[in-house]
């Protein structure tokens, strides 16, 4: 699915990124975490296209066996063609557009498809209005699947937080991306919310999207992720399933910090 | 004591203003320029200020910020519920008014409404897409010398020239647009009003194309379907064909209803792309131009296209400039053009048709209306005490203007009509609140 390899990232004299390798299985949910300051947010950036790695290679393959090589692709082809949808840790909405809106932009490609490049359309020709009765029916499906379906007419700058990062998840799933970068989903919301994401994302994983996932909420990475990668100071230390994970003293000693010498036991 | 004390301030700042607004004025005489003072006018003006201030300070402590706000909400809903019936009202009041104007303002009317066509245009750019351009005037000059040119050289006329001019103002938006729209917010405004400065000064100066700065002159009028309003009324113009008297006023007319099925035809394209996934994404670039990317969005060709699109009106714009004026020069695209119809935009509200209709009226119509107001209140004054100031009432036009603009951006700083139309809806539209949209930063 997506192979990420010897990946680097430098920016100035810092080595944000640093030869990171791993692999996200088709149909897995695959959590990066790591402290503060570990690169997660950076190796996101690079997957996705807002920046370009400086060096190693990022491979994305399709289930019909295309491959895409993410590390050299403009940004927007990213999410057109290579189908990699994501979600940002500080929201992004278009927050002075409707909900509804907001899925139908997520549409854009495939709606413009149907304007005949936005000409036939504005003279009311063409099969344009049939195409946006599709991408509503399938916007409603999402806002049906995020329980969003009553605040659709709404600007989404003046929905709840949590919603806010629903509606980011369904505008996100509206591009039918065959895999979805999730940064810090879980982030601020109270523990039913945090339950209700859970369910959320795995139904998507359920609908056949791979899931790509940073999170600082250990209660929902240990209960959902099918696999784990945990990343310090830009370098992996460590890779396998939430049990063994778990169970890496490397981890322990990132998260609680090693015994350094000035440090007292309380 | 302390609203004494503001008012006090107020008066102290209007008399420096005024002392070399008003108080000094020099005049010329046999003897060369003399200086006369006049101490009365600036003492009326000063103490106006003073009560105004004392007055306003009273009022607001009766009245709390909380209800203004809430009374300026509600103005401003009930200006978007009456914007329903406004739209209607100012539309068949623009299709009738050359039944009943005088030539005075018919031709008002078509200054007025060039400027609502070139404000609904810059829309496009500036309320939609969010990028601000301070060279709006370039498109608007590559419009008019491409119609002026091709008339001159090729003897084409103007229906043929219409497109022409629109098609090249466009790809002079896409060519401006290429290297330019990486840049975002001042620094984008920076180069497009450098843009605009360089269409004008090659203007001037490529004098074996353009001539110069003298202009082009005897640029042909529009025909109505190859008939032509000439005075003579000989065979092929208008008033031989309808058998009338032929009149200037035919085709002063004539020019009005072109140039209202003008910016209804640019109003109509807008309305219809805000509905179509072009206008959306342009709305979603002025609100988030990274998650735009993220979704696939190919975000410089939709820059690019809102660029062009804005520009193509720009020239039908100019195309109707030149060919109503029959005379063009690059004095006429200068950048203050530009800043009108910023000026225009921003004061109506950014996106809002309506709003920049309304504005367009109110700045363009209303200044001049102001200036007759001014004239007529000039006329009446006969105490000898404004003896002297009566004559110059209607200078102070601009002050006045001024003045308004300052107070309206006060009151009303996201424009006239603030506030967004959802472009689809599951159920009923609702106005969404001018706070949560974005102005975009290019």
């Amino acid at each position: 699915m997506l192979s990420v390899s010897d990946l680097s990232m430098r920016f100035g004299g810092l080595m944000a990124v640093d030869g990171l390798s791993f692999e996200a299985k088709p149909g897995d949910i695959t959590a990066v975490i790591g402290p503060n300051g570990a690169g997660k947010t950076t190796v996101f950036n690079c997957i996705t296209g807002f920046y370009r790695p400086t060096g190693g290679s990022i491979t994305l393959q399709h289930a019909d066996g295309r491959r895409f090589s993410l590390h050299a692709m403009p940004g927007h082809r990213i999410g057109a063609t290579a189908k990699v949808a994501r979600t940002f840790q500080n929201i992004r909405l278009f927050a002075g557009m409707t909900v509804l809106e907001n899925l139908l932009v997520a549409q854009h490609n495939t709606l413009m498809a149907a304007t005949g490049f936005g000409v036939l359309a504005v003279v009311g020709l063409g099969r344009y209005r049939a195409a946006e009765a599709k991408a509503i029916e399938k916007a409603k499906h999402w806002l049906d699947a995020t329980g969003l379906t009553s605040r659709g007419d709404d600007p989404a700058g003046a929905l709840p937080y949590g919603a806010q990062r629903r509606l980011e998840i369904a505008r996100a799933m509206c591009t039918d991306p065959v895999m979805l970068c999730l940064d810090e989903p879980a982030a601020g919301l109270n523990p039913r919310e945090s339950e209700e994401l859970n369910q959320l994302l795995l139904r998507i994983r359920g609908e056949g999207c791979s899931l790509l996932l940073i999170e600082h909420d250990m209660g929902v990475v240990m209960r959902i992720s099918d696999h784990i990668v945990v990343l310090d100071h830009g370098k992996k230390i460590s890779d396998g399933t939430p049990a063994e994970v778990r169970a890496d003293p490397a981890v322990i000693a990132a998260y609680l910090g090693e015994g350094e010498d000035d440090e007292v036991p309380a | 004591m302390s609203a004494l004390r503001d008012a006090f301030l107020s008066a102290l700042i209007a008399l420096g203003l005024f002392v070399p607004l008003v108080g000094l004025i020099t005049t010329t005489t046999d003897r060369g320029l003399t200086l006369t003072v006049r101490p009365i006018a600036t003492a009326v003006l000063v103490g106006l200020v003073f009560f105004g201030r004392l007055a306003f300070l009273t009022w607001r402590r009766r009245h709390t910020g909380r209800e203004i706000v809430q009374s300026n909400r509600a103005f401003a809903e009930a200006l978007s519920r009456a914007g329903r019936f406004v739209a209607p009202v100012l539309l068949l009041f623009a299709i009738a008014m050359p039944f009943f104007g005088s030539r005075y303002y018919v031709d008002l009317g078509i200054l007025v409404l060039t400027y609502v066509m070139l404000g609904w245009g810059l829309n496009i750019v500036v309320g939609l897409a969010g990028l601000l351009d301070l060279g709006y005037v370039a498109f608007y000059a590559v419009g008019a010398y491409s119609y002026a040119l091709f008339a001159q050289h090729f003897g084409l006329g103007f229906w043929t020239c219409l497109p022409l001019a629109g098609i090249l103002a466009a790809l002079w938006g896409i060519m401006l647009g290429f290297p330019v729209l990486r840049l975002r917010g001042d620094y984008l405004a920076i180069v497009t009003l450098a843009f605009g400065e360089i269409i004008r000064v090659v203007l001037i100066n490529w004098t074996s194309l353009t001539n110069g700065p003298n202009g082009i002159s005897g640029i042909p009028r529009p025909t109505l379907f190859g008939l032509q309003f000439s005075m003579d009324g000989g065979e092929g113009t208008v008033a031989h064909f309808f058998n009338i008297e032929p009149a200037t006023i035919q085709r002063v007319i004539f020019l009005y209803y072109v140039i209202l099925g003008l910016a209804l035809l640019t109003n109509w394209v807008t309305l219809r792309l805000r509905r179509l996934p072009l206008g959306r994404a342009w709305e979603a670039l002025r609100e988030d131009e990274v998650a735009c990317r993220s979704l696939g969005i190919n975000v410089t060709s939709t820059k690019l296209t809102a660029f062009a699109i804005g520009a193509l009106f720009g020239g039908f714009a100019g195309a109707f400039f030149a060919t109503r004026q029959a005379f063009i020069s690059p004095e006429s695209f200068t950048f203050i053009e530009s800043a009108t119809v910023l000026a225009i935009v921003v004061l109506g509200g950014l996106g809002s048709q309506l709003g920049v209709a309304l504005a367009a009226l109110v700045m363009i119509g209303g200044l001049e209306l102001l200036r007759g107001f001014l004239s007529y209140l000039a006329d009446q004054m006969h105490s000898p005490l404004f003896a002297d100031l009566a004559g110059e009432l209607p200078l102070y036009r601009m002050l006045i203007f001024g003045l308004a603009l300052v107070v309206m951006m006060v009151l009303r700083p996201r424009g006239l009509v603030s506030g967004r139309t959802p472009s689809v809806a599951l159920g009923e539209r609702r106005e969404i609140a001018a706070e949560l949209v974005a102005q975009g930063r290019g």
